[in-house]
């Protein structure tokens, strides 16, 4: 039989302009990090060397907050908040215009595929500041009471998996509801956000309502005990976000915290089966799962799994992995060196404890970090791969009989961010939906996101929602 | 000259009655220190067992319908209305207030009820939205409960704090471990006398009497209670619970209006459901 090969087909690097060295953006300027002190920022495709960045230093945590108070006080929250709201259409506007520029520097620092992040990161980021944008002079709708206020100033930490995408759905908001921010953007991937700050100086945002620091843990650490933040909104692992949690226990702050996941994507006898297929790759293989919502429990009613299972793979014997900037690639690189270690510990733990691994052929590239796309079979519920978040493209595979046992699976896990549920009838769907302990579940459909749909985690999942009128109302102090 | 029958105070746990599984009472006296009572002092034990009757009766109570769980909130209401003369007694003798003072608060206690009542079917329409996301979806965001709650009532009020603790919890369709006032236990085992005649299935509210500083810690470190409202602590008690509370990431609030609905809501999950439009 003929087959045809696909030819490369790159992306063009010379949109994006890398300096040299970065330094930390401080009321409005960059500005070199105590000591000169930096560390470098990494291609995980290539292992190349990007940049330079500065390490905010705690004191460097100190200057950042005065001046996001300072602005807070002065000028941001003096404001007529429709002002305020067009400074953020403003920046909706400027990312649009730079968004091909925004798509390649994210796929360079963090090892997606383009495709991804010129069709899903970055107009989605786009999306949050203009959302919210709408927002800031409607705040009395906004659930909280007829005067809502903002809380001040607000201390972020994002996560690597959707850099510029996190930031958005961290700084729309919080600028809508009048509040200013210090904002730490993850280790490996700083640079998106970096250049984030060069759209608000374009945009001539007052200096110091928004700014970011790079650094590792003991920036973000040092942001999260400042005595003068008012509020913190932290994304990433469920370990660090308990650490918040009894950091900020007696103290004035409050949080939102959205954590890590084990999402369960059900799929009963009943269910369209190419299009569950099609949800399942989506919901596990999407950002290499690096997906704290991912679909990573496939749980599958017994009767169909053989079908199931046999489509899946030849499916995911499809998937393209390699160069994230080519345009074809499906699968990217893993983001550091870290996480391929850690994905490959727990998968391992896999073959240990009894499950059957299977990945297709798949040739990976000699520089960078790669991971196959891999399924466990035979997963019970006591397995490390059914209960621990593995942050990468694996899918743990159960088996239900009854709609009962589907959720009772689904549920027994600490985390309750997502679920998936498959199935042809409407009466099931939504009896599926009122017993699963999700924040977010998606029927039919997998890993969709929109700024107008609130996000956020059941039990260890988290506290709060983004997104939504929900989401906007964290950033508020109701008089309640 | 007849000798009055008092009452036994003890423990509300799971629809039933128990004292302390530690055998343990202790004394309360009036303002002026005379003896009134010996009500039961709870303990880690009995705290674990009303927890395991909260998430027992947690499936039967968040699946009746809002309508349902209005009506028995109203019932509560209708139940205590008659017993007003003996709540303000019982104020009276633990709080040394007036008649007049402790009928205010029996009669703001009622109106409590009924206010949260009407809120059991409302909360969803008004908190919950559909999301006009950009794509063929329909989008919706519905708030539900959160599941068991712990509460410790105001110290200060006997019986009214007590209420605007309990109502909007159950309303939400939680299920509740509730700490009465630890100087003034005794109004809250009445009110479950109250309850448990008011058609609320057993398990569904939970109240026991003893020392709040005691109870505090296991409360915040008990693994299957989802969420506290912290109101009746200090705020060092507050402060250690929500440390140790961290562990499971307890949502815990406090509040400053007694009636809104905020209170129902810091203890409801927002839950968002998807789902694609087509032929």
């Amino acid at each position: 039989m003929m087959t045809f090969e696909y030819a490369p087909a790159p992306e063009s690097t010379a949109i994006v302009k890398i300096k040299s060295e970065y330094g930390l953006f401080i009321n409005g300027k960059f500005v070199p990090a105590k000591g000169g002190k930096t560390f470098t920022t990494i291609n995980p495709a290539t292992e190349e060397t990007l940049t330079k960045v500065a390490f905010a230093a705690p004191s460097d945590v100190d200057k950042a907050v005065a001046a996001a108070r300072t602005a807070y006080s002065k000028v941001w929250s003096k404001m007529p908040a429709a002002e305020r709201g067009k400074y953020l259409f403003r920046i909706a506007r400027i990312l649009q215009e730079r968004a091909r520029e925004f798509a390649v520097l994210e796929t360079m620092d963090n090892g997606k595929p383009i495709r991804e992040t010129r069709d899903i990161d970055i107009p989605l980021a786009a999306a949050h500041f203009f959302y919210h944008a709408g927002w800031a002079d409607k705040l009395e709708h906004a659930g909280v009471g007829s005067s809502p206020k903002p809380h001040g100033v607000v201390g972020q930490v994002i996560p690597w998996n959707f850099p510029l995408l996190m930031l958005s759905w961290k700084i729309a908001p919080a600028l809508a509801t009048g509040n200013t921010v210090v904002l730490k953007p993850a280790e490996t991937t700083p640079l998106t956000a970096l250049l984030f700050a060069e759209v608000c100086q374009q945009a001539d945002l007052p200096a110091g309502v928004v700014n970011i620091v790079t650094g590792d843990g003991s920036t973000g650490s040092a942001i999260v005990n400042h005595p003068d933040i008012d509020k913190i909104a932290f994304t990433g692992s469920t370990a660090v976000g308990k650490g918040i949690a009894r950091a900020i226990a007696g103290t004035k702050k409050s949080a939102t915290l959205e954590l890590g996941g084990k999402g369960a994507n059900i799929v009963f006898e009943d269910a369209p089966i190419d299009e569950t297929v099609e949800g399942i790759i989506s919901g596990i293989f999407f950002n290499q799962g690096h997906v704290c919502c991912a679909g990573s429990r496939l749980l599958v009613q017994e009767n169909i799994q053989d079908e199931l299972l046999e489509k899946l793979k030849r499916r995911i014997s499809q998937i393209r992995v390699g160069n994230p900037l080519d345009k074809n690639t499906d699968l990217g690189a893993i983001n550091s060196a870290a996480q391929l270690a850690k994905i490959h510990e727990i998968s391992n733990s896999g073959d240990v404890e009894g499950a059957e691994r299977w990945s297709p052929q798949c040739d990976l590239p000699g520089k960078g970090f790669w991971f196959p796309p891999t399924i466990f079979t035979g997963v019970t519920q006591a397995h490390r791969i059914a209960q621990e978040e593995i942050f990468g493209p694996v899918l743990s595979v159960l088996t239900f009989r009854t709609p009962q046992e589907a959720i009772e699976k689904a549920n027994n896990t600490p985390f309750g961010l997502s679920a998936g549920i498959w199935t042809d009838k409407g009466s099931r769907i939504l009896w599926t939906a009122k017993h699963l302990k999700a924040g977010v579940i998606w029927a039919n459909t997998f890993n969709k996101f929109d700024p107008a749909s609130p996000f956020g985690g059941y039990k260890e999942s988290g506290w709060g929602r983004e997104g939504g009128r929900h989401g906007l109302a964290a950033y508020l102090k109701g008089n309640h | 000259m007849r000798i009055d029958v008092k009452k036994t105070y003890k423990l509300y746990i799971g629809g039933a009655f128990p004292r302390s599984e530690s055998g343990r009472s202790y004394e309360i006296t009036n303002a002026k220190g005379v003896f009134i009572a010996n009500p039961a002092q709870a303990s880690r034990k009995d705290l674990r067992d009303a927890v395991v009757a909260a998430r027992s009766a947690f499936g039967g109570w968040s699946g009746a319908t809002a309508f349902n769980r209005g009506q028995i909130l109203y019932r509560a209401a209708e139940i205590m209305e008659g017993r007003s003369a003996q709540f303000v007694d019982e104020i009276v003798a633990i709080e040394g207030i007036t008649p007049w003072a402790a009928k205010k608060q029996v009669q703001e206690a009622i109106d409590t009820w009924v206010w949260y009542s009407g809120w059991c079917d409302k909360i969803g329409s008004i908190y919950g939205s559909t999301n006009q996301v950009s794509g063929a979806f329909y989008n919706f965001t519905i708030p539900e409960p959160v599941g068991v709650v712990g509460a410790f009532a105001p110290q200060k009020s006997s019986l009214l704090g007590l209420v605007q603790t309990i109502a909007p919890i159950i309303a939400a369709g939680n299920t509740v471990v509730a700490i009465a006032s630890q100087k003034l236990p005794l109004p809250a085992i009445t009110l479950a006398e109250v309850l448990a005649t008011s058609d609320l299935p057993g398990g569904v509210v939970n109240i026991l009497t003893g020392i709040t500083a005691e109870l505090a810690p296991w409360m915040g470190s008990h693994m299957d209670v989802d969420a506290v409202d912290a109101s009746g602590l200090t705020a060092a008690q507050d402060k250690e619970l929500r440390i140790a509370g961290s562990e499971n990431l307890k949502r815990v609030s406090t509040f400053k209006s007694e009636l809104s609905p905020q209170r129902l809501l810091a203890f409801m999950e927002q839950k968002t459901v998807w789902h694609p439009i087509g032929l």
